[in-house]
C-alpha cells in the first residue's frame, strides 16, 4: 500500500514538472529557419519530390547511419542471447486451410507492394523503413503457413552484411567524387518526378530497405525456431 | 495540434503509472511500450501548422512558395527513426524476459532481489 | 468535425492503455496495445505526416504484436507464472 501510495506521488510529481510542456506550448505559424532552408533549396538541390525523404536520407543521413548500426547491435545481441538449446523437436500445428489458401494468393501482391514502397520513396510516402517491414511480414506470413519452411540464416547474414556494407560504400563514394559523406549527387540528377532521378537516393534507400527487412526476418525466425 | 500533445502527455503518464504498479514482466514491457507512442505523438504534433499539408511535392503542391504551404518535415524524420530504434529495443527486453524466465523461472518482478538493499 | 474525431480516437487510446495494463489475460492486452497504436497512425495523418503513419502501422501494430506474441509462446512452455 505504502509503495502504491509512493509511485502515485512520483507519478503526480513528474505530471507537474511536464505540465509547462502542454500549457505553455503556442502552436507553430511560421516554419523554423533550417525548416525554411529545406523547403527552399530540397528540391532543386537534391532533385527528389519528398521532403522528408531527402532529410532521412541526405541532410540528416549520419542519424540513419546510427539508427541502422542500433538495429544491427540488438539484432546481434538477439542472436546471441537465443542460441539454439540441444533438446528441441519442433511439433508444430498444421496450419488451416484459410490460411494456406490465403496466403499463396497474397504473398506475391505484398512483396510486390513493399518492392513498390521503398523504391519509390523519393516521390511517394514511403521509403526504405515502410518497405523492409512490409516484406519482413510477408515473410512472417510465409513462416505461419507452412510449417517445412525454414528462413535460411547464411543468406539472411550475407545479405544483411552486403547490403551494410554497400551503403557506406556509396556514402564514401559521395565524400570522394561530390560534396560530402552521403551526399547523392554523384549521379546526375535526373529530370524532377521522374523514378531514375534524384541521384542516389532510390539506391541508398533501396540498400536500407534490404537491411532493414533481412534484419526483421532474423529476429523473427530466431524468435519462432526456439523450442 | 494542442489537444494531441495533451493526449500523449496523458500516454506517457498512463504507461508510466503502469510500469511502477505493475508486477508481471510482461506488463512492465507493455508499458514502455505504452511511453514510446505517447512521446512519437509529442514530438510529430509540435510540428503541425494550422491549415498546410504534408511536404510531397506533386501536381497538387508546387515547389516555388513551398515555405507558406507545408509542415515542418524534420519532426517526421525524427519520429520515422525513434519507431524503428523503438520496435528494436523492445524485441531485445522481451528476449531477455525469456532469459530470465529460463534461469529462474518466475515472471513475478518482486522474485529478482538480488539488487535490492 | 476534425476535432469530434480526434476526441473519440483519444479516449479510444486511453480506454486501450488501461486494458493493456489490466486486463486478465495476457493475450487481450498485447491486442490492446497493438490497437493504440493503430490509433495513433490515424492521427499521424490528421496532422499531415504520411511517413510517420505508415511506419506506425507496420511497426506498432504489425511488427510489436508479432514478437510479443512468440515471446508470449516461448514463456508459456514452462509453469508457473503468476498473473
Amino acid at each position: 500500500m505504502i509503495k502504491r501510495i509512493f509511485s502515485l506521488f512520483f507519478v503526480i510529481l513528474l505530471a507537474i514538472v511536464l505540465l509547462p510542456l502542454v500549457t505553455d506550448i503556442k502552436p507553430l505559424t511560421e516554419l523554423g529557419i533550417i525548416s525554411q532552408k529545406y523547403a527552399n533549396d530540397g528540391a532543386k538541390e537534391l532533385g527528389a519530390a519528398n521532403l522528408v525523404t531527402s532529410v532521412v536520407v541526405t541532410y540528416r543521413g549520419l542519424d540513419t547511419l546510427g539508427e541502422v548500426t542500433v538495429l544491427f547491435i540488438t539484432t546481434a545481441g538477439i542472436g546471441f542471447l537465443l542460441r539454439k538449446r540441444s533438446n528441441g523437436k519442433n511439433k508444430k500445428r498444421k496450419a488451416s486451410e484459410i490460411l494456406k489458401s490465403g496466403t499463396s494468393f497474397l504473398l506475391p501482391l505484398i512483396v510486390l507492394f513493399g518492392v513498390y514502397i521503398f523504391t519509390h520513396g523519393h516521390l511517394t510516402p514511403g521509403g526504405g523503413f515502410q518497405g523492409g517491414v512490409v516484406i519482413a511480414s510477408a515473410i512472417v506470413l510465409l513462416l505461419l503457413s507452412d510449417i517445412s519452411f525454414h528462413t535460411d540464416h547464411n543468406i539472411l547474414n550475407w545479405l544483411e552484411s552486403m547490403s551494410g556494407a554497400f551503403y557506406i560504400v556509396l556514402g564514401i563514394l559521395g565524400l570522394v567524387l561530390a560534396g560530402g559523406f552521403l551526399d547523392n549527387r554523384f549521379i546526375p540528377l535526373g529530370e524532377f518526378g521522374k523514378i531514375f532521378s534524384a541521384g542516389a537516393i532510390p539506391i541508398i534507400y533501396s540498400l536500407i530497405g534490404l537491411k532493414v527487412g533481412a534484419e526483421l526476418v532474423g529476429i523473427i525466425s530466431k524468435l519462432g525456431r526456439e523450442e | 495540434m494542442t489537444i494531441i500533445t495533451i493526449l500523449g502527455f496523458l500516454l506517457i503518464i498512463i504507461g508510466l503509472w503502469g510500469m511502477l504498479t505493475r508486477k508481471h514482466l510482461f506488463r512492465i514491457i507493455l508499458g514502455f511500450s505504452i511511453i514510446d507512442t505517447g512521446i512519437h505523438l509529442i514530438i510529430v504534433s509540435l510540428g503541425y501548422i494550422k491549415g498546410r499539408t504534408a511536404p510531397i511535392f506533386d501536381i497538387d503542391l508546387s515547389t516555388v512558395d513551398a515555405v507558406h504551404n507545408i509542415v515542418d518535415p524534420i519532426p517526421s524524420a525524427l519520429v520515422l527513426t525513434a519507431i524503428v530504434i523503438g520496435l528494436a529495443v523492445t524485441a531485445l527486453m522481451l528476449v531477455y524476459v525469456v532469459q530470465m524466465k529460463r534461469q529462474k523461472g518466475s515472471l513475478d518482478i518482486s522474485d529478482y532481489e538480488e539488487l535490492k538493499w | 468535425m476534425i476535432l469530434a474525431i480526434i476526441i473519440v480516437l483519444g479516449v479510444l487510446m486511453l480506454v486501450a492503455a488501461f486494458l493493456a495494463l489490466y486486463l486478465k489475460d495476457l493475450l487481450s492486452a498485447i491486442i490492446a496495445a497493438g490497437a493504440i497504436s493503430l490509433m495513433a497512425s490515424v492521427i499521424y495523418i490528421i496532422l499531415a505526416a504520411p511517413d510517420v503513419a505508415m511506419t506506425e502501422a507496420a511497426i506498432g501494430s504489425g511488427l510489436t504484436t508479432i514478437v510479443f506474441l512468440y515471446a508470449l509462446h516461448l514463456v508459456k512452455k514452462e509453469q508457473g507464472y503468476k498473473q
